[in-house]
C-alpha cells in the first residue's frame, strides 16, 4: 500500500465517524474484560442491532479507560454532547445506555465523574488513544493519525535526522534504569554491519506492574510503529518483541496487529513502496523475571535459559546472536511516534530537567482508585496519590509507596512531595522502575515487605553468579528470622553487610539491586526492624513472631 | 505429535525455536515429559542436557501433569499488600495441597505466579484460565468447591 492508499482509509474513516451519531467504548483490556466486560460489550452490541442503530453508533473495544477496579468501564462520545464514562457496568445498564444514546438522554446511574482530578490531572501522551482506538482495528489507528510517523521518517528523513529528533527529546528508557534513548539509538545506528535487531522488551516482570500490558493490549499499533520508526533510524530488518506468557490477550493482539499492519504494508517487505524493510516476530516468555534484563532477554530470543552475561559488550555492540541490537521497552516505544509528529523539542517541554515527558504509573495497593494512570514527570507524588488517587481507602494513613519492584525502594510519608523523576527517586534510595506504584499503610510491615521481595529475587535468580545465588538465600534467611522474633542484633549488621556485598558484586541487574528494598526500608523504617529484633513485637501486627508459624 | 511437527516445520528446525516449541508442546499434551523433550531434542538438534535446562529454568513449563482444575494464586505486591497470603494459606489447608502439587484425586493443581498484571483487582485468582479479583479466603475457596462439588459427585 502506498501513502495515498492510506490517506483514503483515514478519509474513509472520518467520514464515518463525522456520519456517526456516537461511539461507545468499553475498556477491553484484561482488568474489565476479568469483572465482564466482553459481555457488556455482547449486550451493548446487540441492543445497537435491535434498536436499528447500527449506521449511527459504533461499538467499540478499547484500551485501559484507567479507573481498573470500577470495571467494566463504558465510555460515550455523542456527536454533541460532553464525554460520559459509566462504571461497574452491567448488560442492563448497558441496554439502558444505548437507549440513551438513541433517545439523547444518557442514564443517571452509575456516572463517573469526569472531571475528578483522576482523570483531569493526567497527561495523556502514551495512553492518548485509550477510548478512541479499537485494539483490534487498524483503520481505527490510521484515523487516530497512526503511522503518521512512520511515513513521515521514511518519506521526509534521513535515520540520522531521526536519532537526532529522539536525542533532543530528551528520551529515558522507561523500563527501570533511564538510560537515554537517543544515545542508544545512534550507538547502535554507528555500529558496523549488516543484520541489526530491534527488540522491544515486553517482558513487565516487575510485581505491581501493568502498564506495558495495558499500552499492548490496548494499543498494540502504536508500538509497532515504534519498533517500525527504530529500525529505519538504526538500520535493522528484523525484530522481536519478548512479552510475557502471563499476557495471553497481548500475545494475541499483538499478532492480529502484525498481520494487519503486514497487509497494509505498514510492516514487512517494502514499507510504504520505500526501499525499507522490517520484519517483526514475536517471542513469548516463559516465566523467568531475569529476563527483564537485556542479556538474559537475548539468552532467552536465541532458545537457551535466560542468564545473563557480563557487559560490555552492550547489546548495542554485540546482542543478538552476536549482532548490534536495540532493545527499549514497551512504553520507550509508545512515545516514539508522539516525538516523531510533535517533534523532540516540543516533547522536551514537558517534565523535569532531566525526565522529560511521561510517565505512565499502575496504581495499586492500598489506594482508592487503582489503575493506570499518565502523568507528567516530576509531579509530586503526593497529587498521584492523594489527588489522583484519591488517597488511603478505609479511614487508614498512609505509610510508604513502593516504586521500581524488586529493584526499588519503599518511600515513607516525609517525602510525598518529591516530584517524581529518575534523580528524585534514586536520591532516597528507590527507582523509577517501570512504573509499578504500590501504596502501603500501617497493615504493612516494612519488615515482612523486605522478606517478602527477597524471596522472590531469591526465587528469580538465576543462579548465574554466586553473590546473587547464594546472599539472596542468606538475606533471606535473616528476614525470616526477624519476622519470627529470632534475629538479634548481629544478624542485623550481617544482613547490611550482605546488603552492600551483593550489591556491589552480583553480575546483572537483578543482583545487583536485589539489596535495594532491605536497604531503602532499613534507612526509613530503622525502628521497625529494631521493633522485631529487640522487642520481638510486630508493630503492624503482621509478622507471625513465632519460630513455629509459617510468615 | 503430528501437530508439534508441524509447528517444528514452521520453525524449520531451527534450535533456537526451542522455546516456542515447548510452549506449543505443553499446549498440545498438558505437560512435558520426558519422551517428549527427548523428541524436541532430537528434532531440533538440540542436546537433552540443554532440552532439559531450558525447560525446568522457566517456570511455566510443567514436568508433571497437572489435574483437571488449575487454580494460580497471585503473589504480586499489590496482591500481597491486600492479602493473597492468607488465601493461599487457606486454600493449602483446606485442599491439603501444597503450591506446585495436585489434590490426591488429581482434582486441583494449585500454583503461584509472581505478578498477573491484575494489580487493580487485587487479590487476584486465576482459575482454569479465567481472572478472578477482589477475592477473600472465603470467596476463592467457595469457588474452588464448585468444582470439586460438581466433578467429585
Amino acid at each position: 500500500m502506498i501513502v495515498d492508499d492510506i490517506a483514503a482509509v483515514r478519509d474513509r474513516e472520518h467520514a464515518a465517524r463525522a456520519a456517526q451519531k456516537a461511539r461507545i467504548a468499553v475498556c477491553s483490556a484484561a482488568g474489565c474484560l476479568s469483572t465482564g466486560g466482553s459481555a457488556v460489550k455482547d449486550a451493548l452490541t446487540a441492543a445497537v442491532a435491535e434498536q436499528g442503530a447500527g449506521t449511527d453508533v459504533r461499538v467499540l473495544g478499547t484500551g485501559c479507560l484507567g479507573l481498573c477496579h470500577a470495571g467494566p468501564l463504558v465510555r460515550v462520545d455523542a456527536q454533541d454532547a460532553a464525554p460520559a464514562m459509566f462504571e461497574h457496568v452491567t448488560p442492563a445498564l448497558a441496554v439502558a445506555i444505548v437507549s440513551g444514546v438513541v433517545g439523547g438522554a444518557l442514564p443517571a446511574e452509575q456516572r463517573c465523574d469526569l472531571t475528578q482530578p483522576f482523570f483531569t490531572r493526567q497527561h495523556r501522551i502514551v495512553t492518548s488513544d485509550a477510548g478512541v482506538v479499537d485494539a483490534e482495528r487498524i483503520e481505527d489507528y490510521l484515523a487516530a493519525n497512526g503511522y503518521a510517523a512512520l511515513e513521515k521518517v521514511l518519506t521526509e528523513m534521513r535515520p540520522e535526522e531521526v536519532v537526532r529528533e529522539i536525542s533532543a527529546s530528551g528520551l529515558r528508557g522507561r523500563g527501570g534504569a533511564g538510560y537515554p534513548t537517543g544515545l542508544k539509538w545512534s550507538t547502535v545506528a554507528k555500529a558496523q554491519g549488516p543484520g541489526k535487531f530491534v527488540v522491544c522488551n515486553a517482558d513487565e516482570g516487575d510485581p505491581g506492574a501493568f502498564m506495558d500490558r495495558s499500552v499492548l493490549e490496548g494499543d498494540p499499533h502504536r508500538v509497532l510503529e515504534g519498533m517500525a520508526i527504530a529500525a529505519f533510524a538504526v538500520g535493522a530488518e528484523q525484530g522481536y518483541i519478548y512479552v510475557r506468557g502471563e499476557y495471553p490477550l497481548a500475545i494475541t493482539r499483538l499478532k492480529t496487529a502484525i498481520r494487519q499492519a503486514e497487509r497494509m504494508q505498514l510492516l514487512g517487505h517494502r514499507i510504504l513502496d520505500t526501499q525499507f524493510n522490517f520484519r517483526i516476530d514475536i517471542r513469548i516468555g516463559a516465566g523467568a523475571f531475569v529476563c527483564g534484563e537485556e542479556t538474559a532477554l537475548i539468552s532467552s530470543i536465541e532458545g537457551k535459559r535466560g542468564t545473563p552475561r557480563p557487559r560490555p559488550p552492550f547489546p548495542a555492540e554485540a546482542g543478538l546472536w552476536g549482532r548490534p541490537t536495540l532493545i527499549n521497552n514497551v512504553e520507550t516505544y509508545a512515545n516514539i511516534a508522539p516525538i516523531i509528529l510533535a517533534g523532540g523539542s516540543r516533547f522536551a517541554t514537558l517534565g523535569t530537567e532531566h525526565s522529560k515527558g511521561t510517565k505512565v504509573f499502575a496504581l495499586a495497593g492500598r489506594i482508592v482508585n487503582t489503575g493506570l494512570v499518565e502523568v507528567p514527570m516530576g509531579i509530586p507524588l503526593r497529587e498521584i496519590i492523594y489527588d489522583i488517587g484519591g488517597g488511603i481507602p478505609d479511614g487508614r494513613t498512609f505509610k510508604a509507596a513502593q516504586t521500581g519492584g524488586p529493584s526499588g525502594g519503599c518511600i515513607p510519608a516525609a517525602h510525598l512531595d518529591l516530584p517524581v523523576d529518575y534523580e528524585a527517586l534514586a536520591g532516597i534510595g528507590s527507582i523509577m522502575g517501570s512504573g509499578g506504584l504500590i501504596v502501603m499503610d500501617e497493615t504493612s510491615c516494612m519488615v515482612d515487605v523486605a522478606r517478602y521481595f527477597m524471596e522472590f529475587c531469591r526465587d528469580e535468580s538465576c543462579g548465574k553468579c554466586i553473590p546473587c545465588r547464594a546472599g539472596t538465600v542468606q538475606m533471606h534467611e535473616i528476614l525470616l528470622k526477624m519476622t519470627r522474633g529470632t534475629a538479634d542484633e548481629r544478624d542485623l549488621g550481617l544482613l547490611e553487610q550482605l546488603a552492600e556485598l551483593v550489591t556491589r558484586t552480583s553480575l546483572c541487574g537483578l543482583g545487583q539491586t536485589a539489596a535495594n528494598p532491605v536497604m531503602s526500608t532499613l534507612h526509613h523504617f530503622r525502628e521497625e526492624y529494631m521493633a522485631h529484633i529487640r522487642d520481638k513485637v510486630c508493630p503492624a501486627g503482621v509478622c507471625p513472631m513465632h519460630a513455629e508459624d509459617r510468615p | 505429535m503430528k501437530m508439534l511437527d508441524a509447528a517444528m516445520k514452521r520453525h524449520r528446525h531451527q534450535p533456537d525455536s526451542l522455546i516456542e516449541i515447548l510452549h506449543t508442546a505443553q499446549e498440545l499434551f498438558g505437560y512435558l515429559d520426558v519422551q517428549c523433550l527427548k523428541y524436541v531434542g532430537h528434532a531440533l538438534k538440540v542436546p537433552p542436557s540443554r532440552v532439559y535446562g531450558v525447560a525446568t529454568f522457566y517456570n511455566i513449563f510443567s514436568l508433571k501433569p497437572r489435574g483437571a482444575h488449575t487454580c494460580v494464586v497471585c503473589l504480586g505486591t499489590a496482591c500481597y499488600v491486600k492479602g493473597t497470603a492468607a488465601i493461599l494459606a487457606a486454600i493449602e489447608r483446606d485442599q491439603h495441597v501444597e503450591v506446585g502439587g495436585t489434590t490426591p484425586d488429581g482434582q486441583v493443581s494449585l500454583v503461584t505466579a509472581r505478578c498477573l498484571g491484575a494489580c487493580g483487582l487485587a487479590p487476584a485468582l486465576v482459575l482454569d484460565n479465567e481472572i478472578h479479583g477482589a477475592m477473600t479466603p472465603e470467596t476463592a475457596l467457595a469457588r474452588i468447591k464448585a468444582w470439586t462439588d460438581h466433578d467429585r459427585g
